[in-house]
C-alpha cells in the first residue's frame, strides 16, 4: 500500500517523486473532509470547551471562571440525575436489543420461507421512520384518549398501563427505542450471517457438532465483531438521548421533566434559561463522558475482534 | 437449524421450522402495530379519534381525502413546505457528505501522505464523538457567525460524517486492488482520472450505502433543526409535527382538530422513506455487510 512502485527497488529520485504524488494526491483527496471536520467538529468543540471556561452574571459579567462550572456541573443534581438515568437505560436497553436483534438474525438465517423474506423487511420499516414520528406513533398508542392499550384492558375491566406514567415511562421508552433499531441491528448481524462460509457449517456438522453448537460457537464467535459494531453504536445513542423523551414530554404530562436527560437539560440551558456557558459546559461534560464510556468498552473487548482495528 | 446449507439452495418446508414462523410472525404483528395505529386512523376525524371508535380497527366512515386536503391547506399549505424543506436538507446534506466520505475514505485507504496516520486515528475517535452532544456547540458557534435560521445551519452540519469516512475506508481496502490502479497509473492516467475511471465504479455499493444512510440520517434529523431554525417557514417536516404536536397537547380540547392532521401527516411524511427503502434494498442491504465481518 505504502509505494505503488512494485518490483524493482526504486532510485532515490523516483521515490522522492512518488512520495510527493501520493503526498498530494492523498491530501487533495482528504482535504475537503478535513476542511469541513475542522470547521464543523474541532472548532465547535474548541469553542465549547472556551466557552465552558467561563461565567455569565449579570452582576460581574463574563468572567473567567476555569474549570467552576465543570465543578458545578458534576454537583448539580438535574445533570448527575439525567447522566444516571442514561447510564441506567443503556444497561437495560443494550443487552434486550442486542439479544432481540441477534435471535431474529439467527431465525432469518435458518428460515428461508417467502414470509421470512417479508418479515425481514418488516422489522427493518422503523429505522427508516424518523424517530420523532416513531416516538409520536407510539405516544398515540399509549395514550388513554385514543391508544389501543386501554382498550384491551377494559374488555377485561381492568385498568390498563399508562406507559407515560411516572413509574412506567421507563419501559415506554424501552419500548420505542427497540423497536425503532432492533431491526437495523437485526439487518447488520443477518448480513454477516449471509457472509460467513457455510462450508464451514459442513465441517463441524462432520465432526459431531449439534445445531445448537454451530449457532454458540460458529455462527456468534464469528459475528463478534458485529456485535461490538452494534454495542458501540446502541452506547453513543442512548447516552446521548434526546428526541424520543423531547417528543413524548408533552404527552407524558410531568414525567419528563426537562432535566430529564443530559442532553434536554443542556437545551433548556440554551434556549430557555438563555446560558450558552453552562450548557456548552454540559454539551462538553456529556460527550467526554460518552467518549470515555466507549473507550472503556473497546479497550475491554479489544482482544475479541474490533470493528476499527 | 442443521440442515441449512442445502436448505439454502433448496427451500423445503419442514415442520421444524413451524415455531420459528409462529414467532416471525408475532414479531411482525409488533413491528407493524404503530404503523396499522396510524393507517387505520389517519381515516377518521377528530370525533371519531376521541369518540370511542375502536383504536385499532376503521370507524364507519372512511375520509382520507377530507383529512388530506385539511393536512395540506392548513396554516396556507405549510405542510407541503416542510416535505420540500425535508427533501432539500436530506439530499443536499446527503449528497455533499456522500460525496466527501467517498474521496476522504479513498485517500485514507490508497495514498501514504504525510499525517496519514495521524488524520486516520483521528477519525476513528471522531466516529466515537457524540453527534447531538455537537448540536449546542455548533448552535453558538453559527449564530455568533448570523448563520443561525438558514437552510445552511442545518445543511452545513450535516456534511460531517466520519462513520461515511470509515466504511468506504474499509470497503476500498478490500474491493480495489492497487494493482488495477497502478495499472491504470502506468497508462498514463492522473490520480483523479484513475479515480473516476477505475475505482468508482468498483465502490458503487459503499457508494449507495453511504449516500442511503446519510439521506436518512438527514430526513430523520430533529434536534439540530430544532435547535437552529426559528422560522417555521424553514422546519423540515419532523420539526414541524413536533409543533403542531405540542400546540395540540397545550390547547387540550381546543387542539382536537389538529391530532386527525397530525396522524395523517405523520403518515405521509414516512411514505417516501419506506418507498426509498423498499426499493433500494438491492443495493444498502450488501453495503451493510462492510465493517460487520472483518
Amino acid at each position: 500500500m505504502t509505494a505503488s512502485t512494485s518490483g524493482a527497488v526504486p532510485t532515490r529520485k523516483r521515490r522522492r517523486r512518488t512520495n510527493l504524488r501520493q503526498n498530494v494526491a492523498g491530501w487533495l483527496f482528504v482535504g475537503p473532509f478535513g476542511i469541513v471536520f475542522l470547521a464543523l467538529l474541532v472548532l465547535p468543540i474548541g469553542y465549547a470547551l472556551y466557552l465552558s471556561l467561563f461565567q455569565k452574571t449579570l452582576m460581574t459579567g463574563t468572567t473567567f471562571a476555569g474549570f467552576d462550572n465543570y465543578l458545578k456541573a458534576f454537583d448539580d443534581p438535574s445533570f448527575l440525575k439525567g447522566l444516571w438515568f442514561v447510564l441506567r437505560f443503556s444497561l437495560v436497553l443494550i443487552p434486550i436489543q442486542m439479544a432481540i436483534s441477534l435471535a431474529i438474525a439467527l431465525i432469518l438465517d435458518t428460515v428461508t420461507s417467502k414470509f421470512a423474506r417479508f418479515s425481514r423487511l418488516m422489522i427493518f420499516l422503523p429505522y427508516a421512520i424518523p424517530t420523532v414520528i416513531g416516538a409520536l406513533m407510539w405516544g398515540f398508542l399509549y395514550s388513554r384518549n385514543f391508544g389501543p392499550i386501554a382498550d384491551v384492558f377494559g374488555a377485561f375491566g381492568a385498568a390498563g398501563p399508562d406507559f407515560l406514567s411516572n413509574n412506567l415511562i421507563f419501559y415506554g421508552l424501552l419500548n420505542v427505542v427497540t423497536w425503532q433499531w432492533a431491526g437495523y441491528y437485526m439487518i447488520i448481524l443477518y448480513a454477516a450471517l449471509q457472509g460467513i462460509d457455510p462450508t464451514l457449517y459442513e465441517a463441524a456438522r462432520i465432526d459431531g457438532a449439534s445445531g445448537w453448537q454451530i449457532i454458540t460457537k460458529i455462527k456468534i464467535r464469528l459475528l463478534t465483531p458485529a456485535l461490538v459494531l452494534i454495542l458501540v453504536f446502541a452506547l453513543i445513542g442512548t447516552l446521548q438521548f434526546f428526541n424520543e423523551p423531547k417528543i413524548l414530554q408533552q404527552l407524558a404530562a410531568g414525567a419528563i421533566p426537562d432535566d430529564f436527560t443530559p442532553n434536554m437539560y443542556a437545551y433548556q440551558q440554551a434556549f430557555t434559561l438563555a446560558n450558552p456557558n453552562y450548557s456548552s459546559t454540559i454539551s462538553f461534560a456529556l460527550g467526554a463522558v460518552v467518549f470515555l464510556c466507549v473507550y472503556i468498552f473497546m479497550f475491554a473487548t479489544r482482544k475479541r475482534g474490533n470493528f476499527l482495528s | 437449524m442443521s440442515a441449512n446449507h442445502t436448505e439454502r439452495r433448496r427451500p423445503r418446508r419442514t415442520p421444524r421450522h413451524i415455531p420459528l414462523h409462529l414467532v416471525l410472525a408475532a414479531l411482525v404483528i409488533y413491528f407493524l402495530i404503530p404503523f396499522w395505529w396510524v393507517v387505520v386512523n389517519s381515516s377518521k376525524d377528530s370525533a371519531a379519534l376521541f369518540g370511542g371508535t375502536s383504536a385499532l380497527w376503521f370507524a364507519p366512515n372512511i375520509d382520507y381525502v377530507e383529512n388530506l386536503k385539511q393536512l395540506f391547506t392548513y396554516n396556507g399549505g405549510l405542510y407541503a413546505r416542510w416535505l420540500a424543506n425535508s427533501a432539500l436538507y436530506a439530499f443536499a446534506g446527503g449528497i455533499g457528505a456522500t460525496v466527501l466520505s467517498v474521496l476522504a475514505g479513498y485517500g485514507f485507504a490508497k495514498y501514504s501522505f504525510v499525517g496519514r496516520r495521524a488524520g486516520f486515528s483521528i477519525l476513528l475517535g471522531a466516529v466515537m464523538v457524540p453527534a447531538t452532544a455537537l448540536v449546542i456547540p455548533t448552535f453558538i458557534l453559527f449564530s455568533q457567525a448570523g448563520l443561525t435560521d438558514t437552510i445552511w445551519a442545518v445543511i452545513l452540519p450535516t456534511l460531517l460524517n466520519p462513520f461515511g469516512v470509515f466504511l468506504v475506508n474499509l470497503f476500498v481496502r478490500d474491493a480495489v486492488p492497487d494493482e488495477l490502479l497502478d495499472a491504470a497509473r502506468v497508462d498514463g492516467a492522473g490520480e483523479f482520472r484513475t479515480f473516476v475511471k477505475v475505482a468508482l465504479p468498483l465502490m458503487r455499493p459503499v457508494i449507495v450505502t453511504v449516500l442511503l444512510l446519510s439521506v436518512v440520517s438527514s430526513w430523520n434529523n430533529y434536534f439540530l433543526p430544532l435547535a437552529m431554525l426559528v422560522d417555521n417557514r424553514l422546519f423540515p417536516v419532523t420539526v414541524g409535527i413536533g409543533l403542531w404536536q405540542s400546540t395540540a397537547s397545550t390547547y387540550g380540547a381546543a387542539g382536537t382538530n389538529l391530532w386527525s392532521i397530525i396522524i395523517l401527516g405523520s403518515l405521509v411524511s414516512i411514505i417516501p422513506l419506506i418507498i426509498a427503502f423498499l426499493s433500494l434494498q438491492r443495493y444498502w442491504r450488501g453495503g451493510l455487510t462492510v465493517g460487520s465481518l472483518k
